[in-house]
């Protein structure tokens, strides 16, 4: 996608481009809900609850004290032959990365899923410095194929038909594959294969690094994880500041809270502990070990009212639980973080000129705080940043002007009872012409909904009431 | 929130009947009043002498979901002031604003100079099913019954914000020959939110249409909500496909259930 849907339209369009596709509205649900049931079946019996707490506690400590925690991470991975680059911003960090590629003569590239590289929108500059790059995660592989973009956290085509994975991948092949999840996973994997043979560069983001050992921990499914970290002569991890925690034990913690809020899985197929390059006498690993730190905006969070977002996780439970990003999809939010979590990061990120909207978009059920794994109060976030707007004089003149009129009229008795009589019956009358489409608000209500019509005797008009 | 047990049983002699203010809120005065009258008729079932307020008008809370929190104030301190005249329980028949009230009064008035009398009012706050809850027995001798199949719908600042499920269910289960099935939608949003169901019409809707496609795929004969900003969404949007279910309020189902 060349152009940038977030600034070239608005959430509303977006979302009806999603709203038409009938099996966005089936798949996304049914594979969200399956997500959620694994989550509550499997942890049922421990006190999942108990663990979240300990998260969100462990989160808190951490970011309460960040630049501690960084130090640290940074000499453990230093004392590990780990090479340590910080990158204030998205741009930075692809230089970083670019540079890393051609200081080793690289011409291949291999990629393990990751969010972060979707954030500082790592491939096209890749590419451009003629790399051949391939995404390597089953999702990210067609995402990359078809030119498309992620549209969930763990699952990125949710948003596919597998007709049309199989149709991608036909094209890759030069003949018809078989409509056959496992046929056309079987292509996928051969095709993988060469692609982890030839790399020199493997590139990962980073799910935690932890402080005190100087390690990053990749939780992963497919197994392509551990082919792109030892295969290629260098690695290169991509890491959000913000992932860094202290200690192994914090991990016993947070692992099981990033595998069941993600997947439902009490541990995912394969959990990599990466500790540094291959040492002497190894047989196998990469030459050279790179760990990218990412800041990108996430500093200027530090000390804000909006600090708790940065315990985020990113295991898209917030996704599977949200009630309008299962009917519009991940698309909708017009950048890398879909549903709740997008939501509120994508303003805090880019700004309120591109991501200012986004918080709107939400009917605020709180749905995102009960399953978040380390209790970030979204809804709160949400609230603030909507609050941010009107404070800041962002809110347009026609909603400042509603504010203003419902407030004049709703806060005197008197005011609010002949205002509603005189509404009330203006109402009445437009609904019986067919005229409520012309009522600005209640014309958007009127698109689906009939709309309630006042009572002719509100109940403060029933009676003498003593009180 | 506060618990309360009114005096149901003054024929023991002794125990006057508790004073409650019912508070019917804006929804609920101006489009359901019918509504609010059964709220009050049930509450005065259970013993409690009930007063509606004069002089509020409304919790604030579509102003305050948009961010416009000075306007939220102003329109939510006619109603804290009224409340203050008030004694006893403040029973609202309105599950997103009796969690307004409760939840978010005192953070809006916080350094106001009504912060004091908000707090106070936010104390008294309770959701109307939850104080029927409270009097199951009463319920339960008046021998209700309404024929059909019914499904709950949670409100969700009602379900997540006053943790308030299994108290309008257990009213419900007083009801004979209402057959309350579970849906799998139940906890999940109507997609009213407020400001949201105007902003994003179509995406409010798909999101009514797939808790309505739930509730007709269970057999509902009527949906059962006790917010009126969901009922009107869930009315709304069934009234206007011209299909099933009913969509109505609990105090509503128990007067036609025969709690008059």
């Amino acid at each position: 996608m060349s152009e940038d849907p977030l600034t070239s339209s608005t959430f509303a369009e977006r979302a009806r481009v999603q709203l038409a596709k009938p099996f966005l509205r089936e798949a996304v649900p049914r594979a969200t809900d399956i997500a959620v049931r694994d989550l509550r079946e499997r942890f049922a019996g421990h006190d999942y609850d108990g663990l979240r707490e300990l998260g969100r506690e462990i989160r808190a400590r951490t970011m309460a004290d960040l630049e501690d925690a960084l130090a640290t991470l940074t000499d453990a991975l230093v004392a590990n032959g780990i090479h340590v680059h910080h990158a204030a911003d998205a741009a930075a960090a692809r230089e970083h990365i670019r540079r890393i590629c051609r200081e080793s003569d690289a011409t291949r590239v291999v990629k393990v899923k990751s969010m972060a590289t979707e954030e500082i929108a790592l491939n096209p500059a890749l590419v451009a410095d003629g790399l051949e790059v391939t995404e390597t995660d089953l999702g990210e592989y067609v995402v990359q194929l078809d030119g498309d973009r992620p549209s969930h956290i763990i699952a990125p085509i949710i948003h596919k038909t597998r007709a049309e994975v199989r149709e991608t991948l036909s094209r890759v092949a030069g003949r018809e594959l078989p409509d056959d999840a496992s046929e056309l996973t079987d292509f996928a994997r051969e095709r993988l294969r060469d692609a982890f043979m030839d790399a020199d560069v493997g590139i990962s983001g980073a799910n935690f690094g932890v402080a005190e050992t100087g390690t990053i921990v990749l939780v992963t499914n497919e197994g392509n994880g551990r082919m792109c970290t030892s295969m290629p002569r260098i690695h290169i991890a991509l890491m959000g500041i913000e992932r860094v925690i202290p200690t192994l034990e914090d991990l016993s913690v947070m692992l099981p809270l990033i595998t069941g809020a993600g997947t439902g899985q009490l541990i995912t197929s394969y959990v990599s502990m990466l500790s540094g390059p291959r040492g002497e006498g190894e047989p196998d690993g990469p030459e050279a070990m790179h760990v990218v730190l990412l800041d990108n905006g996430r500093r200027a969070l530090l000390g804000t009212e909006y600090q708790e977002v940065l315990h985020c996780i990113r295991c898209g439970a917030c996704q599977n639980v949200c009630p309008v990003y299962r009917q519009v999809g991940g698309h909708a939010y017009g950048w890398v973080y879909g549903g709740p979590i997008g939501a509120v990061l994508t303003p805090l990120f880019l700004g309120t000129e591109a991501g200012g909207e986004l918080p709107q978009a939400s009917s605020l059920c709180g749905a995102c705080d009960d399953i978040c794994p380390v209790k970030i109060p979204l809804h709160d976030l949400l609230l603030q940043l909507r609050r941010t707007r009107v404070d800041d004089g962002a809110a347009p003149w026609r909603e400042r002007l509603a504010a203003e009129l419902w407030a004049w009229a709703w806060s005197s008795p008197r005011r609010y009872r002949v205002v509603t009589r005189i509404g009330g019956g203006v109402v009445r009358v437009m609904a019986a012409a067919g005229l409520m489409s012309s009522l600005g608000p209640l014309g958007r209500w009127a698109r689906g909904r009939t709309i309630p019509t006042p009572a002719r005797r509100p109940f403060h008009s029933r009676g003498e009431r003593d009180v | 929130m506060i618990g309360i047990r009114g005096g149901a049983d003054t024929t023991r002699g002794g125990h006057l009947p508790d004073t409650v203010a019912l508070f019917p809120t804006c929804l609920g005065d101006l489009v359901m009043p019918d509504t609010v009258e059964h709220a009050q008729h049930a509450l005065g079932v259970c013993g409690l002498d009930v007063r509606p307020v004069r002089g509020g008008t409304c919790c604030g809370q579509p102003a305050f979901n948009a961010g416009f929190h000075p306007h939220a104030r102003r329109v939510a301190r006619v109603s804290v002031r009224a409340l203050a005249q008030t004694t006893g329980p403040i029973v609202v028949p309105a599950g997103s604003c009796a969690a307004m009230m409760s939840r978010h009064w005192v953070g809006l008035f916080a350094g106001d100079r009504d912060a004091e009398l908000a707090r106070q009012v936010a104390g008294r706050v309770v959701e109307f099913s939850a104080v029927l809850a409270t009097h199951l027995d009463v319920l339960e001798r008046r021998h209700l019954s309404w024929p059909g199949t019914a499904g709950y719908h949670d409100s969700c600042h009602m379900l997540r914000e006053l943790r308030l499920s299994g108290e309008p269910r257990a009213v419900l289960g007083c009801v004979r020959d209402l057959e309350l099935v579970p849906l799998a939608s139940a906890d999940r949003c109507c997609g009213f939110g407020g400001t949201f169901s105007v902003r994003y019409p179509e995406v409010s809707v798909a999101m009514a249409d797939s808790k309505l496609d739930d509730a007709r795929s269970r057999g509902v004969d009527v949906l059962i909500s006790a917010d009126p900003g969901c009922l009107m969404q869930l009315g709304g949007r069934a009234e206007r496909t011209g299909d099933t279910p009913r969509v109505i309020h609990i105090a509503t189902l128990l007067h036609e259930a025969g709690l008059r």
